[in-house]
């Protein structure tokens, strides 16, 4: 483990998980969350659980993303709140 | 009542910091979680198996009840997806919207033909219309049959590398999401139908159970491979290996089927006519 890739991993995990909370537009939302996913993958690789990366990649990255975007455009775009 | 949430959210989250400095380091090989059944997969898994991932091993043999019931979990949630957004009624507005192949007019039907326009002159579009994109289109037709190539490597690799299942069967049915997502959702459905997914997401749960009471058949215990060595004429430690492959092919046939179920249900509100 190289520790400024690790640090700039987590800064980023942390950055991403804040702005998926955060932005108004679910669209953003959902790519942010995209991004968290596959930074997690990232981390769970960098830590040697190569199996869990996988599956944090296809699944967390890959489909639920998509399926994230195919309910917000079906609901609605925006957040109340 | 926002300053509230905040209090409550940095309270836990300094809890759960704190906790963390009681954790072992990482990679401890003296933590509670390395000394109990761990050394025992790592010296006994090749030789008991002969599958060099361990952790493939570990979900598919030794924790074998878990991987099943993650495979009726994922089923379940196809199931839920299903009973919660199918629709039977029509979408409102035009009946039939057409496109002419070749100068790109859209023809409108008010009432359903009772026979389609052939498809080399007339295409079928979806109401949100979405620009015909060919460059999109055709690189997607190129890609697709590699990512399901990759998929079943997946699918039947994971002895040996990371991969498995679950892998697999999400990479297999992203390729069928790839389709619908670049194409439309009546290409997909023309490849894998709505019957098609609801039969195969339950097969691989039954391929799996089913595995499990072939070796009770046998006289063991409920998911014990080495039970199946004479119906395949293999040795024990090959049964058990063989035993993973075909419930890992199960757990590919049932999430990839359920991931596609619960895409197309989503992105066409239940209707399944057309999608995003």
């Amino acid at each position: 483990m190289i520790w400024q890739i690790d640090l700039a991993v987590l800064v980023l995990v942390v950055i991403c998980a804040i702005g998926a909370l955060a932005v108004k537009d679910l669209v953003g939302a959902s790519i942010l969350f995209g991004a968290y996913s596959f930074l997690m993958c990232i981390l769970w690789a960098v830590m040697g659980a190569v199996d869990v990366a996988f599956t944090e990649a296809s699944v967390g990255a890959g489909v639920s993303t998509v399926f994230f975007l195919a309910a917000v455009f079906r609901t609605s775009r925006r957040s109340k709140d | 009542m926002k300053l509230i949430s905040l209090a409550l959210v940095v309270l836990l989250g300094g809890l759960f910091m704190a906790a963390t400095a009681d954790f072992p380091d990482w990679g401890d090989p003296a933590s509670p979680a390395s000394v109990h059944v761990s050394p025992r997969y790592i010296e006994k898994t090749m030789e008991e198996t002969s599958v060099p991932n361990i952790v493939t091993a570990v979900l598919a043999d030794y924790r074998g009840y878990d991987t099943m019931f993650e495979t009726a979990v994922v089923f379940t949630a196809g199931v839920a997806c299903f009973l919660l957004l199918r629709r039977r009624d029509p979408r409102p507005g035009p009946e039939r919207i057409y496109r002419h192949q070749a100068t790109g007019v859209i023809v409108e039907m008010r009432h359903k033909p009772a026979k389609e326009p052939a498809g080399e002159v007339f295409a079928r579009i979806d109401d949100d219309w979405v620009p015909h994109d060919l460059i999109i289109m055709n690189v997607c037709r190129l890609l697709i049959p590699f990512i399901q190539l990759f998929g079943l490597y997946v699918i039947a690799h994971g002895h040996h590398s990371p991969g498995g299942g679950f892998q697999g069967g999400v990479i297999l049915g992203a390729s069928i999401i790839l389709l619908a997502l670049s194409w439309d959702l009546r290409t997909a459905m023309g490849r894998l139908s709505e019957a098609a997914t609801g039969l195969m997401s339950a097969v691989g749960v039954f391929i799996y159970a089913g595995v499990g009471a072939m070796c009770l058949a046998m006289g063991s215990n409920f998911l014990d491979y080495e039970a199946l060595g004479p119906l395949m004429f293999v040795d024990p430690v090959h049964a058990r290996s063989l035993g993973i492959f075909f419930v890992e092919l199960g757990v590919g046939l049932a999430v990839m089927a359920t991931m596609v179920l619960i895409y197309k249900n989503l992105a066409s509100e239940g209707r399944l006519d057309q999608g995003l």
